[in-house]
């Protein structure tokens, strides 16, 4: 902490015009460091802290839960980007639909979606949740996104787990990018 | 027991239930009507030779080309003796039910449901005789082979359109996606 400061001070002698003491770390961020204080919009400081604590509600139908649980168990540890699986929809931010939809789970998948929480966003993982995938028959829902608001399609049959992280990191960038979500007049 | 003497015992006793016996690779398939299933089924279990105490499979096949279109197969296997047979008892479409053997293997509770759900062969005697994998509002029988791949045109079902018109009013809720 002391060595930080000290470096920050550095750059206030360094990069700002004297009788000024903010200086301006990325495009919209900018920090006073005599102070220890960093100056940005409510928009940005929101997002990202929701953005970096994702927690997933997983709903596995199929094989691509198998997948599911490689990427929660530890090789793949998707505790380090902020996620953490919660089995109840009012505590999640988001639900990883992973596996074929058949009609007959369709309604209860709208209720377990509609008790979560807002912001809630929806990650549709592997082909059969994406588009029906093969299954073109009459028992399959051709696309959970028939009847959810999906945020990010991740294909794949099933998809690897490094590629539902990209999935992840996706829609961590859709958030960081949200204007007034948080407010009540959103 | 060998198989093929099993058969003969069965004709014995039922030689006009059955139709014809089929031998394939040291299987032997008994085709028998579906009047007297019951006692067949009785007697493969009971008979202390036979003692068929295992019922692995029960499932329906539909033949729309056949005069008797559809059939209910019986696998069994006696665990005391380690021999097997399969039963296969015919269904008109006409009169599109048979006897339940719940009463003597209990385990066929649910394969018959599956098969009630899945061919519209209703079990007579059956404790509980609602669909299984199926919705229980769901209309038509999927594995019939006059059923279209993709459902009965005109009709949904109706959980899933509720989801669909929920959908419609995520807008509304300004949830972008």
């Amino acid at each position: 902490m002391e060595e930080g400061s000290a470096e920050l001070g550095m750059m206030t002698n360094q990069g700002v015009e004297h009788g000024s003491d903010l200086v301006e770390i990325e495009g919209g961020t900018k920090v006073i460091p005599a102070a220890n204080t960093i100056i940005t919009s409510l928009d940005k400081i929101i997002n990202w802290g929701r953005k970096n604590s994702l927690w997933p509600m997983g709903f596995g139908l199929a094989c691509c839960a198998i997948e599911f649980m490689s990427w929660v168990s530890s090789y793949h540890d998707f505790d380090r980007m902020g996620n953490i699986p919660r089995n109840s929809p009012r505590q999640a931010d988001f639900i990883i639909i992973s596996g074929t939809v058949t009609k007959k789970m369709a309604p209860v998948i709208r209720r377990v979606y509609d008790q979560m929480a807002e912001p809630r966003y929806v990650l549709a993982m592997g082909s059969c949740a994406c588009s029906g995938g093969v299954f073109n028959t009459y028992s399959v829902v051709q696309g959970v996104d028939t009847f959810l608001p999906v945020d990010v399609y991740v294909p794949g049959c099933p998809p690897r787990p490094e590629a539902l992280i990209e999935g992840i990191i996706k829609l961590q960038d859709k958030i960081q990018k949200e204007y007034f979500r948080w407010s009540p007049w959103r | 027991m060998e198989p093929l003497e099993i058969t003969e015992r069965l004709k014995d006793r039922f030689l006009n239930e059955i139709v014809d016996i089929t031998q394939f690779r040291d299987q032997v398939h008994i085709r028998i009507k579906k009047e007297k299933v019951l006692d067949i089924c009785r007697f493969l279990h009971d008979d202390p030779d036979i003692r068929m105490d295992y019922l692995t499979d029960l499932l329906g096949v539909d033949y729309p080309e056949r005069e008797s279109r559809f059939e209910v197969v019986y696998n069994l296997y006696s665990l005391k003796h380690r021999h097997r047979l399969v039963l296969k008892a015919l269904v008109p479409e006409k009169d599109v039910s048979i006897d339940s053997v719940v009463p003597i293997w209990q385990g066929a509770n649910w394969l018959e449901r599956e098969t009630c759900d899945m061919y519209g062969i209703s079990f007579n005697g059956h404790p509980d005789l609602r669909r299984v994998l199926m919705p229980e509002d769901w209309e038509g029988y999927p594995l019939r082979k006059d059923y279209p791949l993709k459902g009965l045109e005109g009709w949904e079902y109706k959980g899933h359109e509720e989801a669909k018109e929920l959908h419609t009013h995520d807008s509304e809720w300004n949830i972008q996606s």
